[in-house]
Parts: structure tokens; sequence; C-alpha cells
């Protein structure tokens, strides 16, 4: 458990949303590349992503297609629509600042109070 | 944006159906194919990287169910799914299920009948425009209410600012000859203004207006409903015009009133409306100028918009006091008039707390009647699901959500309470169709207006919804805790529990409730009993009743005397006749009252009544014909005619009430209304007359020669013939003496329908209601029963096999079903008793206290265990170890 930190809740979709911003990808390779992009730290259960895919299709955040995988073999390939690149905006702004105010409040000394 | 993606998933599932499904599984074979890529790069075999990447994945059931949940619309497919699985499951248990939707069904046509009475006659409006805003007026002083004289009215109509026309009316008989036959039949005397008043347009032809009276007879015209002009013109527009015989006067039609006008008595139906002024003509006397004769009958108005009735009662008690001030002799008796305003349909006060009060306490058992078949369906259930404790542990351990299973044992008590509440539906609109077509007393056009409505259908079906959700939550508890490894482990349940379960307390709960009906459907019967066979002060049996109105054979009031005498000789001298007598009323069917006082008494204003006696005017036969027992002085004879000093006969109270004892009223005088001296000269016993229910009451017979009266009922007593028999020769007699005089006769219990009407409907509905709950008591012990003697089959068998007694073995069997019997019937035969009060208000001479219906009761509850436990005791006792012990 130690290099990898503890997924939060809600957190999964922020960070799909996230992975496909940076070019179309089948399950597998959202996987993977959550993994790569967080440094290995955040492992995605597997049973989890898919429901987590279909969640977001229905909402209209991702959309998908049929494509052919770098392996030669066919796959589901999801992008991100025009609203789903605005969420992806939104939630990352509200992550940043609710990081920034954990952050500070996290280190306060006892002089500062 | 988000919607049209929703509904595009949702569309692409049901439509595109396996395609979807194929997509899933696509999906998760190329998840599955990329990852055994990655892990044969690290040197896996093809096989093993596809072992382990498929063992990442993790379960893929689940897991498409988790995909399809997350593309929506999943409620409505998890439903169908379920409905398909209980279809299926209820189609294996037959017997349970048509158990069940039978219980519920009888349970819901019980209350779906009792809130359809409910509905029609206290909650839906008279079909009148704006009915909301249409009262009755009652006269009220002491409790009791008094009717209005007709010159009291017109003041009221006239000097009243807050009613928009007030409408007076009388219920009465006429002969009615539309050519030919001459009929008895019942019409409405109404004010000028009735139609108008109320609104109501012609269906054909025109109405009369208030405009129209001018002073006594002067409208010569009748008013048809549509239902009359539909049976006795057969439709015929050219009926309009025509002229017709009223008690022999004629009469023009003018109109037919609209079919879906019945008046403002919700359950009688006038069959015609002639204007209130032609009183004179029609009945051959008036009453419409008298001031002190308080004799219409209804009076109705629509109260001014924007006017409370509150404020309205104001108004009318101001005129009210004027007209005491005015007219004190026709006034004031013992206070002020004060008036009440109710409503309309009912015909009254006095008839509308009552039925209140009845329907209410009738929808509290059928209440009760669905509770406890909830609390039989509630321990069915948790029997199943005990049953199928099995099967729920092996979905529970395959990984089926605790949810997911009460979700689907919900979709089956729904599915049972659903296609319970449409068969008790249907049951419900059956018999309320019948109950609206039913003539609950021939001689009186009465009608039990209760075909179902929308509010009907709504009620039944809710309950039906509750009812399913009441009972499929019983095993709840027992699914939550369903452990599935301790389930499958030990394989049988046959341990016996030595405490009391949810559902032994269910059929403890069930079983009193239905001692509570079956007591109080005893008590009823037991009290109509009483009511039927009680002391009226006559004799019902051996006797008929014709009506035989002379008004309407056109007689003048002088012409009466002699004929009623040559009709009373007739009739006695038929072979079998043991006496024959007229009396212008008849006891229990709304005679008349009036005031009476004391000799010395020198004025003869209302503040000084001695008493209000009902009275009758009788010829000399009557009350041998009557079976009224004469018990001091003498009878009328002939010679009590006009010529003769007036003479009466009083009953016991009477005698009591004005002369202190009966023993020296003999040959004493009191006074009537008019200053006329009356001399007592017969004692005769105390009799109901009004109602079974009342109190006992001062009662005066008259010489019906010294105040002739050409209304009146001829009663024939016989012991030897045939009442139907008798009927017809009475009936051809009088029509030999006179064919054009219209007669109704019956025999004389036949006649007291109408009175006993109440008694009657509260002793079947509470019988049905008793019924039910015997049936339902029934069904519950014996499902009780059978469910504990087939689970602990094996140990009878074995303790046969080691030679166990028959005796040890039903007591084991059947010993606690009997316990739970014990106690429910106990519980529920107290909570009988206590609801004695409730009881004694509904049902004539009720009362709980009485022997026979405890003995009854307890015998009722003992003889349904005894039938419930019949078979179950059978099966427990036909065990054949052998069998039983090779079946494992």
């Amino acid at each position: 458990m130690s290099g990898e930190a503890q997924l939060l809740p809600g957190t999964l979709d922020l960070l799909i949303l996230k992975a496909v911003s940076l070019g179309p990808l089948h399950g597998y390779g959202i996987l993977l590349r959550i993994g790569q992009i967080s440094g290995q730290a955040l492992l995605v259960e597997q049973g989890a992503l898919y429901p987590a895919l279909f969640r977001l299709v229905r909402q209209g955040l991702l959309k998908a297609s049929w494509g052919t995988s770098e392996n030669n073999r066919r796959a589901k390939y999801y992008e991100l629509t025009a609203s789903g690149k605005k969420r992806l905006q939104q939630e990352t702004d509200g992550w940043n600042r609710l990081a920034d105010a954990i952050a500070s409040a996290l280190s306060a000394k006892p002089e500062e109070v | 944006m988000k919607i049209l993606a929703y509904l595009r998933s949702l569309a692409a599932k049901f439509f595109r159906r396996s395609q979807v499904e194929d997509d899933i599984e696509e999906e998760l074979r190329a998840h599955i194919q990329h990852h055994a890529d990655d892990l044969e790069r690290s040197g896996l075999s093809r096989t093993e990287a596809e072992r382990q990447a498929r063992i990442r994945l993790g379960g893929q059931l689940r897991f498409r169910e988790e995909c399809r949940e997350a593309l929506g619309g999943n409620f409505i497919e998890t439903l169908v799914q379920d409905l398909r699985y209980g279809i299926r499951v209820l189609r294996k248990s037959r017997g349970f299920t048509i158990v069940s939707i039978f219980t519920l069904a009888l349970a819901i046509c019980a209350n779906a009948v009792v809130f359809g009475v409910i509905n029609s006659l206290l909650l839906r409006q008279l079909n009148v425009p704006h009915p909301e805003s249409l009262y009755a007026l009652e006269f009220a002083k002491n409790n009791s209410t008094t009717s209005l004289s007709y010159p009291d009215y017109l003041d009221l109509r006239d000097r009243n600012k807050t009613f928009d026309g007030l409408i007076a009316y009388n219920i009465d008989t006429v002969g009615l000859d539309t050519g030919g036959n001459p009929t008895r039949t019942w019409i409405e005397d109404v004010s000028g203004n009735y139609f108008d008043a109320l609104e109501i347009q012609p269906y054909l032809g025109q109405f009369f207006h208030a405009s129209d009276e001018r002073g006594p007879n002067s409208i010569p015209s009748i008013v048809l409903t549509y239902a009359y002009w539909h049976t006795h013109f057969q439709d015929d527009r050219g009926a309009i015009g025509r002229v017709i015989q009223v008690n022999k006067h004629p009469f023009t039609i003018i109109g037919v009133t609209p079919p879906d006008f019945r008046g403002t008595i919700a359950f009688f139906n006038p069959e015609a409306y002639v204007p209130i002024v032609d009183q004179g003509e029609v009945y051959g006397s008036s009453s419409l100028d008298d001031r002190g004769n308080r004799s219409l009958q209804v009076v109705i108005g629509h109260l001014r918009p924007g006017i409370t009735p509150a404020q309205a009662t104001a108004d009318l008690d101001s005129i009210g006091s004027y007209l005491e001030t005015t007219y004190p002799k026709d006034h004031s008796q013992n206070g002020q008039m004060r008036f009440v305003l109710t409503s309309p349909a009912l015909g009254g006060s006095d008839n509308a707390p009552f039925i209140a009060a009845f329907l209410s306490g009738l929808m509290l058992l059928a209440g009760l009647i669905l509770l406890a078949a909830c609390a039989n369906l509630g321990s069915l259930f948790a029997a199943r699901a005990a049953d199928r404790s099995r099967e729920i542990a092996l979905r529970l351990a395959l990984g089926g959500g605790r949810l997911r299973i009460l979700r689907q044992l919900f979709t089956e008590a729904i599915l049972i309470s659903l296609i319970g509440g449409v068969v008790g539906l249907w049951g419900t609109i059956v018999l309320l169709n019948e109950l609206s077509a039913w003539r609950p007393a021939p001689r009186y056009p009465l009608y039990v207006p209760v075909n179902p409505d929308a509010r009907v259908y709504a009620i039944a079906l809710l309950l039906a919804l509750v009812s399913g959700l009441l009972f499929g939550a019983v095993p709840v508890r027992q699914i939550l805790h369903t452990n599935p490894y301790e389930v499958i482990k030990s394989a049988s349940t046959g341990k016996v529990n030595r405490r009391l379960s949810i559902r032994d307390w269910l059929l403890i709960g069930q079983i009193a409730i239905c001692a509570v009906l079956i007591t109080a459907s005893l008590v009823a019967v037991r009290g109509l009993m009483r009511s039927l066979h009680g002391n009226f002060g006559f004799e019902p049996d051996n006797s008929i009743v014709a009506d035989a109105d002379l008004t309407m054979a056109g007689y003048s009031i002088d012409r009466v005397p002699e004929m009623q005498k040559r009709i009373v000789d007739a009739v006695a001298a038929l072979p079998g006749v043991d006496a024959a007598g007229f009396s212008n009323e008849l006891p229990l069917e709304f005679p008349n009252n009036a005031p009476v006082f004391k000799d010395n008494t020198p004025d003869l204003i209302p503040a000084n009544v001695a008493a209000t006696a009902e009275f009758f005017k009788v010829s000399p036969g009557y009350f041998q014909a009557a079976g009224t027992k004469l018990l001091l002085g003498r009878n009328f004879t002939s010679h009590d005619d006009k010529a003769a000093p007036r003479v009466a006969v009083v009953n016991q109270e009477f005698a009591r009430k004005i002369f202190g004892t009966t023993a020296n009223s003999i040959n004493q005088y009191y006074k009537t209304e008019d200053g006329t001296r009356v001399q007592v000269v017969g004692i005769v016993e105390d009799g109901k007359y009004e109602s079974l229910t009342e109190e006992s009451k001062p009662a005066m017979f008259l010489p019906i020669l010294q105040w002739p009266t050409a209304g009146a009922y001829l009663v024939v007593r016989s012991s030897s013939r045939d009442l139907q028999e008798l009927a017809t020769t009475v009936r051809n007699n009088l029509r030999g003496l006179d064919p054009s005089l219209p007669v109704v006769i019956q025999t004389r219990y036949k006649s007291m329908d109408a009175i006993l009407l109440g008694p009657r409907m509260a002793t079947i509905s509470l019988g049905v209601l008793g019924l039910l709950g015997a049936m339902l008591a029934i069904t519950g012990v014996f499902g009780m029963a059978a469910y504990s003697v087939s689970k602990r089959l094996k140990e009878f068998g074995i303790r046969m096999a080691l030679g166990a007694q028959r005796k040890d073995l039903l007591s084991a069997a059947l010993g606690r079903a009997f316990k739970l019997l014990a106690i429910g019937s106990g519980a529920g035969l107290v909570l009988g008793l206590l609801a004695s009060s409730v009881l004694g208000s509904i049902v004539y001479q009720a009362t709980p206290r009485d022997p026979l219906v405890l003995i009854g009761s307890v015998l009722a509850m003992s003889l349904l265990g005894l039938l419930a436990t019949w078979i179950p005791a059978r099966q427990a006792l036909s065990v054949d170890p052998m069998t039983l012990l090779r079946d494992e």
C-alpha cells in the first residue's frame, strides 16, 4: 500500500476524463494511462472501470466508437465530448482549490494561529 | 444534451438489446486480450496470461449487471425480470397463489363495497347544479326537529336575505290515471319555484314557475320524471299537453325532467311533480292556510354566494322570532325557533348521523378484515420465505444483493395484491351495481344509489397496493438476517421454536379480529331476530294490509264512511277472515302525531301541551284485525259515529301520562288540539309506532266514523287462509266494489320492509363481514397448522416408529395451533364485549352480554379451529414412517 495512494471516492471519473483528454483510448488503455500519469501511484480497480465508463457515456461526457488498437485488435475507443471537456475543466479547478485549501490547512503552524 | 444521451442509451438498451449485450461482451473480451498481451510480453504463456487477465478483471456476471445499471433504465428492466420470475414462481405454487389472491380479493371487495356506499351516500353530491350550496332547513327545538307550516314557509321564503329562493315540498302518493288503470304513484307536491330554484332545465316541454301560483288550485299542471315518462309513455313526445287524472282530477302534462335528475333525496326517486298549491284539489283537504299545521316535509334552498351557513341560520332565526311574536298561538311551546342547516341528500338530520355512524362502524370492521387478511398473507409469505431459505441462501452466496432479493419478494407480493385487487374490484362493481338496482321496499320508491365511480376504483387499487406492501414486508427481517453459510450447512429446518414468533403473533391478532367480527355478526343477527319478533303492539303474522285510498277514486269526504263500511262488511264476510278493519295510518308506517291537553287546561296553547300522541283513526274491527290487545274498557262500535259523543281508545303510556294510572283512566276526558273533549272508553297495550328502537310513546285511537278520512289502510286477519290467495280474493272483492280504486295489498310483514330496512341492512352487512372473518380465521389457522405439520412430518414418522400414541402425536402437531386459537379468540371475545356500545348503536336490541351470543361465539371459534386443523391432523396421523424415512 505504501507506494500507492488511496483513490478518493468520485475521483475515478475525474481521472478517466483526464486520461481520455490526452487522446482517445480504449478501456485497458485508460487503466494504463492513469497508472502512467500518476507515476503508478494510483491503481484503478479493473472491475470499477467499465461501469464508470458506461456512466460517463450515459451522462454525455464521453463518446465511444469502435476502432483498431496498436495490438491490431478491435477495441472500443473513448474520447471527450464538448461537455466532457467543460466538466474536466470544472472538476480540475475544483480539485485544485480543494487540494490547495487542504494543503494550507495541514501546513498551519501553531504560531500562525 | 445529457437527457438526449440518456434517452439514447435507454433506447439502445431496449430496442437493440442484444447488440448492447454483445457490445459489452466484446469490450470486456478486448480488455482481457490487451491485458493478456501485456502479460505475455512479461513472459507468461498465452493461456496463463489470459487466465490471469480474467482473474484481474473479476466476476463478469456481476460486472455486466453493473454496466447495464450504469446504462440507465435499469429499474424497468429489473422490474420486468422480477415480474417474469415472480409469475413463474407463483404459477409453480398454484395453491398458495389462489388462496392469497382469493383472500385478498374478498377483503378488498368488502372494503371497496363499504367505501362505495359511503362514497355515494355521504361523499357524493346531489345531481343538481351547485350542490355544495344546497341546504335543507330544519327547525329544531330541544334536540328534536319539527316541520314547518306552509304559511311559516312563505314568510321565511319572502323575508330571508340569505337564500336564493327557498323550496318546499311534500312526498305523497296519489292515484295516477294515464288512461285506463289508475295506479298508486309517488309524487312530490312542490312549491312553484322548485325547478327554477334548483336550476333544472326541462328535458321536454316546460316547468311551472313561482309566478304561476295564484292562490289555491291555480296550476292544473303536472311534471313527469324521465323514468315515469319512459315507462308509461314509451318516450312519446306527444305526451306533453295530454291530460291525466291525479286522484280523479284532470292535470295537464307540461314537462318532463332530465334523465339524470332524481329529486333532492339520494335514496328516494319520485315519479312526478305536482304544484303544492293544488293540495286542496288533489287530496280533498288543504293545510296551506293553517299556520299551526306543521306538515311541510322538506324545505331546501341554495345559499346566496358568499353567505355562510352560520349567517343563514342567524337570518332565519331572526325571522323565526318575528313569527313567534307575531303569531304566539301557533308557535313556541318550550323555547325559541332555532334553525339548523343540514345536507339535503339523506332526507334530514334524523337519518344522517345514524347512517354516518353506522357506515363508519362498518368501514372500521371492513378495515379490520383487510388487516386480518394482510396478517394472513404476511404469515403465508413468511412461511414461504422460510421454505425458500435455501434458494435465498444460494442466491446470496452467488453474489445476489439482499436488496435485489427483497425487491424480488416485494414484486411477488405486489403482483398478488394487484391481481387480488383487480378481482376484488370486479366483485365490488358487480355487488354495487346489484345493490343499485335493488328495490328494498317495493311499496316505496327507495333506492340504494351506490354505483361505483373512479373514487371507488382508486381506493380499491390503493388498498390492494398498500396491503401488498404490508404483507410483503413481513419476511424482510428474516431475509436481511439470512446467513447463507448457516442455511446451506444445516439442511433441514425441522427444529421447533418454543418462543412465539412474528408469525404466531400475526395469527393471534388475526384470530382476535375474526372473533370480534364473528361476535359482532352474531350480536346483530340476534338483535334482528328479536326486533322481528318483539312486541309491536300488533301481530304482523297472519294479516294482510290493503292500501285503499278512496281519495284516489274521487270520493268526497261525506261518501267515505259509507263506502268504508261496505268494504269492511264485504271483506269480513269472506270465508276464513277473522276480522277486518280500517286505520288511516299504520304503526311503523310513518304515522302522524298531535298534541293533546288535560281536560282542565283552559288555554290550548303550545306551552300547555300535556303530551304529543301518535294518533290513528280506526274502524270498529281494527283492533281485532291488527291483533292489538284491548286491556280495559270497550272497543269502538258502529254507534260511535258523528252523532255520538267523541270517544277514544288510548294506550297504557297515554293513560299514564295524562291520567296518572291506567286503571282509573276509563271514562276520563282529555282535549284535542281543536278543543274537542274526548272520553276514554278503552285501554290497549303499548306498541311501536314510529321506529323499532323508540321508547314507549303515548298513542290514541279515534273512531274513523267520527273523524272521517278517505286515505286508510284495510287490515285483514285470517288464521286459516293462505295470505297470498287471500290477498287476491280481497283485491277482486274491492275491484268488484269500485273498479277505479287503486289497491296495493301486502302481508303485514312485507309492508314493514321499509322500517326494517335499516336493521336488515345492518344484519346482512355484519353477517357478511362475520363470514369473511370466519373464512380468514380458517385459512389462517389451516395455513399455520398445515405448515407446521409438513415441517415436522419426519419427526412424526420417527415418533410413530418408536411407538408414540396418536393422541401425543396430535397434541404435538396441533397443540400450538389450538393454543394460538384460544389466545386469539379470548382476546377477540373481550374486545367484542368492549365494543358493545358501538354495536348497540347500530343494531336494535343488540347486546353482546347475551349468553347465547357468547356461547355462539365460543362455539363458532372452536368449530373453526376443528375445521381448520382437520386436514393437517389427518395428514399428521397418516404418516407412514417407512416412506418418510426412505425419502431422505
